[in-house]
């Protein structure tokens, strides 16, 4: 049964097991999706987190961690997914995830720095006058300040990474992605249907992480910083 | 795993190689008019409907949630997804596809930032005109508008130099731009020359633009230069 219209379409190519269990099915990529996803981010994390609360710490760097930012959005995914590959990196996951990981670094080092920015100078004074030092400052103070920034940072990080993920297809990285750009190689005709439910998955996964991770967010922003706007979305 | 061995640094394929770009240059030309022209619609087109949109969030306060949650839920989507969304619908072989997945994420950030403007339109601004007789509209295209063109110059550079990256994506329908030449090096036996040089391209077109759009909104807003901003 074919049908001209592209939601039964989808509806139907959903409907098959097949499609779910299969080898490279809805499953399989699933699972590479959030796997994928989730070294990037952790990847990003390692990267960015102390770089960022050092810079916040010291108070410099602020006009690198805007330049960071700015740069990364003008590097297309594509660009870095097809040219990591080809160096020491090699093919397979490893180019991925790296490169995933770098367009999660900037909204984590912004929010890490600006979370430690932003903490009252009170705060730290009272820490130094008690005789901690600049290290201590940082680890007792300033890190469990910080972690409503540091959240927030994350949930924007995760969604991007998870949105992006998506791309990994065009250098068959896996991923969902790939139901979606296997639809377009069958061809507007047959993999119309494909097309659209691949891309149904993939936004309701994306919307699904923001959610989650938005119910994290609150749950670890005290109750009064609550309602402060988020700061430095890159 | 075999394409291994097509890594080897060979001497034939060096990362970047002036010989690829005289020898290509009528290829190259048209994947970056291509490329410039695609964002410049896209954000022409979402600039004219995210700046209207701004107003009447701003007019109109119980519609402000709403309309900037629904450009948030735009964003969220992945752009491959947006364009499985549009494609199936618009034709894979039409660049219109790529065209409407562009204006809709440009959308959000032109439509946040414009808001944010409009709202740090100073309270005294808004009586003065009000005081001298102006009307809604008269307000707006003489007062608000004007000062909240810097939130406005800021919400365009930063869709510009994201839709100059998201255009890319578009070479999996084949009008991706500059993503074309990066995505035929890639399936070209890993021609590093075209990949790299589709990736600069990228990278200055965005930077130039921002520049031009910097330039254009420091002009607009000479306000802005006097006295500690």
């Amino acid at each position: 049964m074919t049908s001209d219209n592209p939601i039964q379409q989808a509806v139907l190519w959903l409907n098959d097991p097949l499609n779910w269990t299969n080898p490279g099915g809805i499953l399989d990529r699933l699972g590479e999706h959030l796997w994928i996803s989730a070294a990037a981010v952790a990847l990003g994390c390692v990267v960015a987190w102390p770089i960022g609360m050092w810079l916040g710490h010291t108070g410099r760097g602020g006009g690198a961690v805007v330049l960071i930012s700015n740069l990364t959005l003008a590097i297309p995914t594509i660009a870095l997914l097809t040219i990591l590959p080809l160096t020491f990196l090699g093919f397979g996951k490893p180019p991925v995830i790296v490169a995933l990981a770098v367009f999660a670094v900037p909204p984590l080092l912004a929010n890490a720095y600006t979370g430690v920015r932003s903490i009252d100078p009170e705060a730290r004074d009272a820490a130094r006058g008690m005789g901690l030092s600049g290290w201590q400052v940082l680890t007792r103070v300033e890190l469990p300040l910080a972690v409503p920034y540091l959240a927030a940072g994350f949930r924007t990080a995760a969604v991007q990474v998870v949105a992006t993920a998506a791309l990994a297809s065009f250098v068959n990285g896996g991923g969902l992605g790939q139901i979606i750009s296997a639809g377009f190689g069958l061809g507007i005709a047959v993999g119309g249907g494909q097309i659209l439910a691949g891309g149904i998955l993939v936004a309701l996964l994306a919307l699904l992480v923001e959610s989650a991770l938005a119910l994290v967010e609150r749950a670890v922003t005290p109750r009064p910083l609550r309602r402060a706007p988020r700061a430095a979305r890159a | 795993m075999s394409f291994r061995l097509a890594l080897q640094e060979s001497p034939g394929n060096p990362w970047f190689s002036w010989q690829y770009v005289r020898d290509n240059s009528d290829t190259i030309l048209a994947a970056l008019r291509e490329h410039a022209t695609l964002t410049a619609e896209a954000v022409l087109i979402a600039t004219l409907i995210a700046v209207p949109l701004a107003v009447v969030a701003y007019w109109f306060r119980p519609l402000t949630g709403p309309i900037l949650a629904l450009s948030g839920v735009l964003y969220t989507i992945p752009s491959l997804a947006l364009l499985a969304f549009v494609a199936p619908y618009v034709g894979t072989t039409n660049p219109a596809s790529v065209l409407i997945a562009l204006v809709l994420y440009a959308l959000l950030l032109i439509v946040r930032n414009a808001l944010a403007g409009l709202n740090q339109v100073p309270a005294e601004a808004r009586d003065a005109a009000q005081g001298m007789g102006y009307g809604r509209w008269g307000r707006l295209l003489r007062i608000d508008l004007p000062l909240a063109l810097p939130g406005i110059v800021t919400g365009l550079r930063l869709a510009t130099v994201s839709t100059v990256a998201l255009v890319t994506v578009g070479a999996l329908i084949g009008y991706g731009g500059l993503g074309d030449l990066i995505m035929t090096g890639f399936r070209n036996n890993f021609y590093k020359a075209e990949i790299l040089t589709g990736a600069v391209m990228c990278v200055g077109l965005a930077l130039v633009l921002d520049l031009v759009l910097a330039t254009v909104g420091r002009l607009l807003t000479p306000w802005t230069r006097r006295g500690p901003a």
